[in-house]
């Protein structure tokens, strides 16, 4: 069943992030009140209006100026701490929205036909609890009943078009009244946190959100710091086309949710195809299905790691790939690189993340941050 | 220009580890461009600077990348597990040697218990070996990238090698240079990066050079082998001039314009219709507001394997029509 965002979540503590030790360096700290309202929160591609209300409001007071533009990308600037000479522009982007369905007609019954909005995996649909339209409406997933099934269907795959979303309408003209068309549906999963790990849906991308907002906290930095909090990435990375060409960024981080297929095999042989690993720390990209990473800034990403002593891990080069596509190849190029949180079962209802692969991907981009230089864009020879 | 193909064929250089290629054609261009720039994509862009007030604006662009792979994963005997990277047929592959960046030679292997041995393998039944026993003596990490390892032959009056895709179009913007020794036009001759995984970097060259009409210079497929493809290009029938391919209509006054040189300067030439594939010409015609863009392509057998060939009078005929192209004043 749906669950309301926790209570913290709405009004965390102003607490600071990111702190400064004894020694001078910044120390961040992840945030899971604000991860739990980010995941609970519905925004499907193109309708991702209640995060962004959470974003704008987490990022209040820590930025020198927002805006949101005309697809419904936030984006916000820090300036830069020493305000002598040309800072950098560096943009860091991390997506607002998440697969979902969307209501594409009200059948006889009530009940509410959808369509697939993203890379759903359609497979774990059936019986799923979800949340309907900017009211939030709680439905569920129809599914037959196991046995009154004949024989030969238990083991067919189900067809969306086949499914219906059930608000218990009734008929046709109450669910019309309750549910426009076009309505999005979102999983009704509540946040979880579990033994050093959190579940929740969406962790894809909103852990990304999560770490950019504590990030913005945080500073100012050497750069000036743009913050992109994209829309309708699922669909295609559009938000982040135009978020790239507005901005001009000289460089740009993606932050992302990588997919880990780390399950060991069930009959016993190496996985060899995981794309990412759970426990293994932040995942630094080099090559994924539509970006070759700028290798000086992988390089960079690895060695501030590397100095600092935290874990990563290389994604797998292989199909998928983030934000960093679109901004890459916006106007006369940029460069960039992807970083991500590895979470278990993402673009379904319940995603699974380790706290510790988030940590430590939140103090690897602040290290990232705190240290660019202008030597790590030296010139491509 | 074979001395200069062989060396261009034979560094290493796939997409996205271009480095080695652009200190290559920077050392070979040195001294005839006005200025050369590299943008932050890696695009090596050498600019002759405009001589008259009519002359337009031309990029020309020959990429520099070839199709190759990227390690997946090493296991604890030393064993890579790769993808492709660019358009690559696993049966391309099977007994092939590759090399790394640092030179590190490998051949690639397949699993003999494969679930169907009967099929056409998969990326995950092949494995590079590297010669290693252990993932640590391999040297290799997941994201390492490496490319087709093959001397470059000459066959009769053909030449054969890996990577003619698109070596043999940076061969021609080279000699080309070399050869111009007028030309009423500002030129942007780019090396691009890229272009076998999406035209990427001729894209952003393009948006940056922001010229008033293109052409690309790479390979083309061929008709004539053996229960081939169906196509009306033939090795030593001259350069071909694009007319279409799976992602653009070549301007068809960029194509009348190259046929008019051909018949002045009379070289053979033919006219290309390609059904699969396409060239960073592609990516030219929609930048910014989109220009005028055409393509010279160099008849290529057996293209994207280790084994490329080409008739080098087809490759001298392009440098001809290239030269004959710029020299001469362009109004569109």
């Amino acid at each position: 069943m749906a669950k309301k965002p926790s209570r913290t979540s709405q009004k965390h503590s102003p607490r600071p992030a990111a702190r400064k030790t004894r020694s001078g360096r910044q120390e961040i700290s992840t945030d899971i009140d604000l991860l739990a309202g980010l995941s609970n929160a519905i925004g499907v591609s193109g309708a991702e209006g209640a995060v962004r209300r959470l974003v704008l409001e987490a990022i209040e007071g820590h930025v020198d100026e927002v805006r949101v533009d005309a697809l419904g990308n936030v984006l916000a600037v820090k300036r830069a701490a020493r305000r002598s000479g040309q800072a950098l522009r560096l943009l860091v982007a991390a997506h607002m929205d998440e697969v979902g369905l969307m209501i594409v007609d009200h059948d006889s019954d009530g009940s509410l036909r959808f369509g697939i909005v993203g890379g759903v995996n359609e497979r774990t649909l059936l019986g799923q609890p979800v949340i309907v339209g900017p009211r939030r409406l709680t439905g569920v997933i129809s599914a037959a009943p196991i046995h009154l099934l004949p024989a030969e269907r238990k083991n067919q795959p189900v067809k969306p078009n086949q499914m219906r979303i059930d608000i218990g309408a009734g008929n046709q003209e109450t669910a019309r009244r309750h549910v426009a068309l076009g309505d999005r549906a979102g999983f009704a999963t509540g946040f979880a946190q579990l033994q050093g790990a959190v579940r929740g849906k969406a962790l894809d991308d909103r852990l990304g959100c999560a770490t950019l907002v504590t990030l913005l906290r945080g500073g100012p930095y050497p750069v000036e710091l743009h913050a992109a909090f994209t829309v309708q990435e699922e669909v295609g990375l559009r938000g982040a086309s135009v978020a790239g060409y507005a901005v001009e960024p000289h460089a740009a981080i993606a932050l992302d949710c990588a997919p880990a297929y780390d399950l060991p095999h069930s009959r016993g042989t190496e996985n060899v195809r995981y794309n990412a690993q759970l426990g293994r720390g932040p995942v630094i990209y080099r090559v994924d299905g539509r970006t070759l990473s700028d290798r000086r800034l992988a390089d960079f990403l690895c060695q501030m790691a590397e100095n600092a002593g935290l874990p990563f891990q290389i994604r797998q080069p292989g199909p998928g790939s983030t934000d960093a596509s679109a901004v890459q190849l916006g106007r006369s190029g940029v460069p960039v690189v992807s970083m991500s949180v590895p979470a278990r079962y993402v673009h379904t209802p319940a995603a699974l993340a380790r706290l510790d692969d988030w940590r430590h991907a939140a103090q690897l981009l602040l290290l990232a941050v705190e240290q660019f230089n202008p030597k790590v864009l030296k010139p491509l020879t | 220009m074979k001395a200069l193909i062989k060396k261009l064929t034979e560094a290493y250089g796939p997409s996205g580890s271009e480095s080695q290629m652009r200190e290559l054609v920077r050392e070979e261009i040195r001294n005839l461009p006005d200025y050369v720039t590299v943008d932050s994509l890696g695009n090596l862009i050498a600019v002759m600077k405009k001589k008259t007030r009519t002359g337009k604006k031309i990029m020309l662009s020959a990429h520099m990348d070839e199709i190759g792979f990227v390690i997946t994963h090493v296991d604890d005997r030393g064993f890579a597990r790769f993808q492709n990277l660019g358009g690559v047929n696993p049966l391309a592959c099977l007994g092939s040697r590759v090399r790394f960046a640092n030179g590190r030679l490998g051949v690639i292997g397949i699993e003999a218990r494969r679930e169907d041995p009967g099929r056409v393998p998969g990326w995950h039944d092949l494995f590079i070996d590297v010669g290693a026993d252990s993932r640590e003596s391999s040297g290799l990490q997941v994201g390492d990238a490496a490319a087709f390892y093959r001397p470059l032959e000459e066959v009769g009056e053909r030449l054969v090698g890996k990577s003619l895709d698109d070596r043999v179009g940076v061969a021609i913007l080279i000699e080309t240079m070399r050869r111009l020794k007028r030309t009423p036009h500002e030129v942007a001759f780019v090396f691009s990066v890229q272009e076998e995984v999406g035209l990427r970097g001729a894209g952003v060259a393009a948006y940056g050079v922001d010229a008033d009409l293109g052409l690309a210079i790479d390979v083309t497929r061929t008709g004539d082998t053996p229960n081939g493809t169906r196509m009306a290009v033939r090795l030593g029938g001259g350069p071909a001039i694009k007319v279409r391919d799976s992602r653009m209509i070549a301007d068809p006054r960029i194509r009348e314009l190259l046929l008019e040189r051909s018949r002045e300067a009379e070289i053979a030439v033919q006219l290309e219709i390609l059904e699969s594939g396409s060239t960073d010409a592609a990516a030219m015609q929609i930048a910014r507001a989109g220009l005028p863009a055409g393509a010279i392509s160099v008849p290529t057998r057996y293209i994207h394997t280790p084994s490329e060939m080409v008739e080098y009078a087809d490759v001298e005929g392009c440098v001809t029509l290239l030269t004959a192209f710029l020299q001469h004043p362009i109004e569109i």
